[in-house]
């Protein structure tokens, strides 16, 4: 069981209040029809998967309804930081 | 090899059953190997059967990290069936069971598959519009099955709740009289003394941690215990840590790894002689044959390695299973554990070739890769002994990731397995 910081809660929640939506910090090409098949598949389909920290998107669904990103850990499990997806230092990790 | 036959049970049992020969060799690994296999559990093991059966190929090693048939081989709840609804996958998944119907004579083990039947439950309209639709496309892959009424279902289950007034009342099912279960184990270990017996390498405790790659062509691997070891093609059929291993290999795969749970119950009498799945309340049921109910259900949402979930999801595996037969309400559950799906994005596997020269891929089986054992390790053994990537292989090919040519299976495959 998890328990999940919500940035804009300021509360540690249970797992059960949250959505998982994968990995954070993807971009959308800024012109699709100018992607190669390689680069638009890589945005669609391809995801980190990594053994150890992984930055992913949560959604407090039975909560405030907002999305937030989570630093955890995929082997242990833990949870090394929560935070908003507008945080100015977001893309520092 | 000695083989088991009801003649040598007799024997041995003269000597108190002292003298039976060690199921596999701990062999010492050679310098350099025609086939290398990365992963022992069943899809490998079955691959290196299938090579050196069919192939003739006579220098194969299989690598296990831990020991054989430790991984999902050993975690699954054992269901066999092959009533996908497209017709790569469909094919595919019924070559494996035509497989299993002769695995025990072939392997000489007894894997215990008993076609005892699915039930895949359908709860409203739009599912058995679905699985009118499936069984359909079954038909005419040739596939058995049948569409069932809730009063089929309960002819076939007579424990299951067919109630109007619950949360999710059943409508219905499709029913597949040939899929079943097999001894997850069994398969591991039949596999494997099979494929010693035609002079297969089984190394166990031997972790690989890189690949020998030079000029775009794999050269052999690295390994933890034995150092570097040779080999002309490898095949890397390691389930959960596929992402891992193509990161060694320096390419990415449409893969996450999902904590997938299951549980027993204590061994209780005979009450269900049938494999129930539901997609609807997500929960799956079958009882072995010691007695202990085997139930399953969806993934973890999160990634992870771990090899265990979150306490919600078994909570939410066991109300539905509840929903489906009130009476198992106080069945106490007896043992849990956790094994890591490598997940795609379309709920098929991927199959073949991989950007690197002689390294092939057997990946991505997500939650159902059981029931493929015996055709997944055909099929691979396959792509592996020729130059051409078999036709049943094709489709699963990686590229299809950008060609766009995705095999939809999540309403068949997606959540029950």
């Amino acid at each position: 069981m998890l328990n999940i910081y919500c940035p804009f809660c300021a509360e540690s929640r249970s797992e059960e209040e949250f959505h998982y939506h994968g990995q954070a910090h993807i971009v959308r090409p800024a012109d699709p029809d100018a992607c190669s098949d390689e680069a638009w598949g890589n945005y669609l389909y391809f995801r980190a998967n990594p053994r150890g920290l992984h930055t992913e998107m949560w959604v407090h669904a039975a909560g405030c309804r907002k999305y937030f990103n989570v630093v955890r850990d995929t082997v242990t499990y833990e949870i090394h930081r929560s935070y908003r997806i507008d945080d100015p230092q977001a893309s520092a990790l | 090899m000695q083989r088991y036959s009801a003649f040598s049970l007799f024997r041995h049992a003269l000597t108190y059953h002292e003298n039976w020969q060690k199921v596999w060799r701990n062999p010492e690994p050679k310098k350099h190997y025609d086939v290398i296999i990365i992963g022992g559990g069943g899809h490998g093991l079955a691959t290196a059967y299938y090579l050196a059966k069919n192939h003739g190929v006579k220098h194969i090693a299989v690598i296990e990290k831990g020991y054989l048939g430790g991984g999902n081989t050993g975690r699954n709840t054992t269901i066999v069936r092959s009533n996908y609804l497209w017709d790569e996958a469909a094919q595919l998944y019924e070559h494996a069971l035509k497989l299993w119907e002769g695995l025990s004579m072939d392997l000489n083990y007894n894997v215990m598959f008993s076609q005892r039947g699915v039930l895949n439950l359908g709860h409203t309209l739009q599912d058995m519009r679905d699985i009118e639709r499936r069984v359909s496309a079954n038909r005419l892959n040739g596939i058995d099955g049948e569409v069932l009424d809730a009063e089929g279902v309960k002819n076939i289950a007579p424990l299951i709740n067919i109630s109007k007034h619950t949360r999710y009342p059943i409508m219905g099912a499709s029913w597949q009289p040939r899929g079943g279960v097999a001894r997850h184990d069994a398969v591991a270990w039949g596999f494997a003394r099979a494929a010693d017996a035609l002079g297969v390498d089984l190394l166990q405790q031997c972790e690989v941690t890189g690949f020998d790659i030079s000029g775009g062509q794999v050269k052999g691997v690295q390994t933890s215990q034995y150092g570097l070891l040779g080999a002309e093609r490898v095949g890397c059929v390691v389930a959960g840590n596929s992402s891992v291993l193509a990161g060694y290999a320096g390419f990415d795969l449409p893969i996450e790894s999902h904590p997938l749970q299951a549980l027993v119950s204590e061994p209780i009498k005979p009450v269900l002689d049938t494999v129930v799945m539901s997609n609807q309340v997500h929960g799956y049921i079958s009882q072995s044959d010691k007695g202990d109910l085997v139930i399953g259900a969806g993934i973890d949402s999160y990634t992870g390695y771990g090899q265990r979930g979150s306490f919600t999801t078994i909570e939410h595996t066991l109300a539905a299973i509840i929903e489906l037969f009130p009476s198992f309400s106080r069945v106490r559950m007896n043992r849990q554990w956790g094994g890591i799906v490598d997940t795609t994005p379309d709920a098929c596997p991927i199959m073949g070739s991989s950007p690197v020269e002689g390294l092939y891929f057997n990946c991505g089986w997500g939650t159902g890769g059981f029931k493929a054992t015996p055709g997944s390790g055909h099929v691979f053994a396959d792509c592996l002994a020729s130059e051409e990537i078999p036709a049943m292989a094709k489709p699963f090919a990686l590229d299809r990731f950008y060609s766009g040519a995705l095999i939809d299976e999540h309403g068949a495959a997606g959540v029950a397995h």
